[in-house]
């Protein structure tokens, strides 16, 4: 029993999209990600500079680099979800036609 | 009062774990819950599993005492969230396995990969639980007035009672109601911050009077300190080289203390400070007078001036302009530090000392990382940084959360629910750090306390439902670590690499009586590892874990030539160059009571070297070997 999965897994006919488009979009992050340490270590001055409702870059770019992750993750939601009904419709057309 | 409603919160707990508990008869409840967990239940859980004490009490505590810099956590902890959803979530989910060990061993049958991921999930698992510990005992002394250890052994008792008991099914539901709890309890506290605003004269609404520290017109000739005023004498004065900076001893109407000596422009002055001292006969000494429970050390840390007024008071501030004043170049904060040296009677002194800092330096990363420092402390920050995203993914308790929800999609959508909870708790720790800092809450002794601290500002009541929270916390994250470590001992290493023969019944004992084992493990690093920041100790566990166990995964997903003994080797290099380097680190020698700058190893976060030396190792062994999959 312990060998088996916690709860049975069918076939997941969007794996192979979904894995492409996490690693886009994890690409795509990691680069805003980087950049925040980056400038921390090329330029810190920059980070005192108010950019924002009297905020200074390091606030607006820590608060950006939660609130993007959020945002990634929606998108990344939406888009599965999307292309999770559309295979699973074709799918269900293909064995109608069987 | 305040103790009733904290023992209210916590049976309540305990009560729900036990009454969940008599669900999991099955090791897939223990283990798993049966796979059955709704993901928004899960989700929240996510968030509670994470949110642990290093999060509430150790982030809040670095933001109060260094600024910025305690913020970096919160950031990194989040962005690890990506790693996880985007990289990790759902591939782990369709293999379909129990623990880490059966996730990475899923295409192989390597008696090296289980042995490994077994020790490894015990490793990070120990690592991760001592901050909580920590923690835990932190958060009971002022509470209930009883020594740290005491803590320590109440939380290792009660946790090793609901995970011997209950297993994965309870710990999911305490994570979902303390997660919720605690993010609208923070909420409720970063009001309360923003209405009473920024004072530089901060008296908790007229409870405690501020008090205003001296400083002493001085001169200096050689080593020869002198005090202008006759009525202060000078008794001994020691030259520090780290950090550099000299102290002086001044003695009052009797009465003895500790000051720093300060320059500008060729002027001395000498800053009132606040000391302990051990003295050689055993008597502990308070600012002068035997410690008591009414001498005690102060609470600390406040804002100086703002736009060079040393009067200045405003209340309800929105978020922005909360911000805006502590960032700006003219307002003063006062943060305070600690030295340690022996005084020329012989007694260990811990002496507590001021410094001021600009906001606009406060606010942007520095004071503790130095980004504008040698090539090695600018690594140090971004092997920080590095290892706080790759360290989320790969940390078993989370991992195992993956396995509680009946399907990928699931598994999806509980880690977009965990971002957003998570996300917002992390903005709120900013305001929650920078509130202990304006409001002189401050234990100066230990920074872990600074979020309780503040709500008991505003109050017993929020006192002692934060507290509760963050004690439920404790409990919470404990039980989710015994559970994966457990895990790791009686299914990882018992049943699949020893193959001691059990039935059902029998693994689940098997799991009990390890959570016995590692909780009392727990217990004991707990109380050795007393007044360390938490939060610094967690970075150090998600740098363990991405170093031992993300390589791994991510190459399994993604690399179809990773053999199973690239998996072990990686794993195995991973574990022992991050402990490596994390012992033998300038952090831990001052832990140690050694010279910190003795250290072999320059760098106190191992991450940049660990993480990528894991996945080489992985790479170059699995390109040696012949595949060996099934």
């Amino acid at each position: 029993m312990l060998h088996k999965p916690a709860a049975p897994v069918g076939k997941d006919l969007a794996a192979a999209y979904k894995m492409r488009l996490g690693i886009w979009m994890f690409l795509f992050y990691s680069l805003f990600y980087a950049g925040f340490v980056l400038i921390n270590l090329l330029v810190p001055q920059w980070m005192e500079l108010i950019v924002f409702g009297g905020l200074n870059l390091a606030t607006v770019y820590g608060f950006s680099l939660i609130i993007v992750a959020f945002l990634q993750a929606l998108v990344y939601d939406w888009f599965c979800h999307r292309e999770e009904v559309k295979l699973a419709k074709e799918d269900q057309t293909k064995k109608g036609n069987n | 009062m305040v103790i009733l409603i904290f023992l209210f919160f916590v049976l309540l707990v305990i009560g729900l774990s036990f009454y969940l508990g008599n669900k999991a008869k099955t090791s897939s409840g223990y283990y798993a819950a049966g796979g059955q967990i709704h993901w928004g239940v899960n989700g929240v859980a996510f968030a509670g599993d994470y949110l642990s004490a290093a999060s509430f009490l150790g982030i809040c505590g670095m933001i109060a005492t260094v600024g910025y810099d305690g913020f970096l956590y919160s950031i990194g902890y989040l962005a690890g969230w990506i790693v996880a959803l985007f990289v990790v979530a759902e591939p782990l989910k369709r293999l379909g396995k129990y623990t880490f060990t059966d996730a990475v061993d899923s295409k192989y049958n390597s008696r090296g990969i289980k042995l490994a991921a077994a020790i490894s999930t015990l490793v990070v698992s120990i690592c991760y639980l001592i901050p909580q510990m920590v923690g835990a005992g932190v958060l009971v002394e002022p509470l209930l007035g009883i020594p740290h250890f005491w803590g320590v052994l109440i939380v290792g008792a009660i946790v090793i009672t609901i995970v011997a008991t209950a297993g994965m099914t309870s710990t999911t539901y305490v994570q979902f109601l303390k997660g919720l709890m605690l993010i609208i309890f923070s909420f409720v506290l970063v009001i309360a911050v923003l209405n009473r605003g920024i004072s530089t004269k901060p008296d908790q609404d007229g409870k405690v009077a501020f008090y205003e520290y001296k400083s002493l017109a001085a001169k200096v000739d050689g080593k020869q300190v002198s005090v202008a005023d006759a009525n202060w004498k000078v008794l001994e004065s020691q030259e520090l080289t780290s950090p550099k900076a000299t102290f002086v001893k001044l003695s009052h109407n009797g009465k003895e203390s500790w000051w720093l000596l300060a320059e500008k422009s060729g002027m001395y002055t000498l800053m009132e400070g606040q000391f302990i001292a051990q003295r050689p006969d055993g008597v502990t000494i308070v600012n002068g007078e035997p410690a008591s429970p009414d001498n005690q050390l102060r609470q600390v840390s406040n804002v100086q001036s703002v736009g060079g007024d040393k009067n200045f008071s405003i209340k309800n501030l929105n978020p922005f302009e909360f911000l805006g004043i502590m960032s700006d170049k003219e307002t003063i904060v006062r943060n305070w530090k600690d030295v340690r040296l022996t005084d020329k009677d012989g007694a260990k002194v811990t002496i507590y000392f001021p410094q001021e800092n600009e906001g606009n330096r406060l606010m942007r990363p520095g004071l503790r990382f130095k980004v504008q420092g040698t090539p090695l402390e600018k690594m140090d920050f971004a092997s920080l940084m590095l290892a706080l995203f790759l360290g989320t993914a790969a940390l078993p308790h989370i991992l195992i959360r993956y396995y509680t929800v009946p399907n990928p999609a699931s598994a999806r959508k509980s880690t977009i629910l965990a971002i957003a909870a998570i996300g917002f708790f992390y903005i709120l720790t900013l305001f929650m750090g920078l509130g202990a800092m304006v409001n002189n809450v401050l234990n100066v002794a230990d920074s872990n306390m600074a979020a309780p601290l503040l709500a008991r500002s505003f109050g017993d009541f929020l006192f002692a439902v934060i507290s509760a929270i963050a004690f439920a916390t404790v409990l919470g994250t404990v039980s989710g670590l015994i559970v994966a470590a457990s895990g790791a001992v009686a299914h990882d290493l018992m049943d699949r690499y020893m193959s001691v023969k059990m039935d059902d019944r029998q693994k689940v004992m098997a799991g009990r009586i390890a959570a016995f084992v590692i909780g009392g493990l727990a217990i004991i690093l707990g109380i050795l590892f007393k007044g360390m920041n938490v939060t610094f100790l967690v970075g150090l566990a998600f740098a363990v874990a991405a170093s031992a166990n993300l390589p791994s995964i991510v190459m399994l997903l993604f690399w179809k030539k990773t053999t199973s003994k690239g998996i072990t080797a990686s794993i195995i290099t991973g574990i022992v160059t991050s402990l490596g380097l994390i012992i033998f680190s300038p952090d831990l020698y001052r832990l140690y009571g050694l010279n910190p700058a003795n250290a072999p190893i320059p760098f106190s976060n191992p991450g940049i070297v660990s993480i990528p030396l894991s996945f080489i190792v992985l790479v170059v062994v699995s390109l040696l070997t012949k595949p060996n999959q099934k």
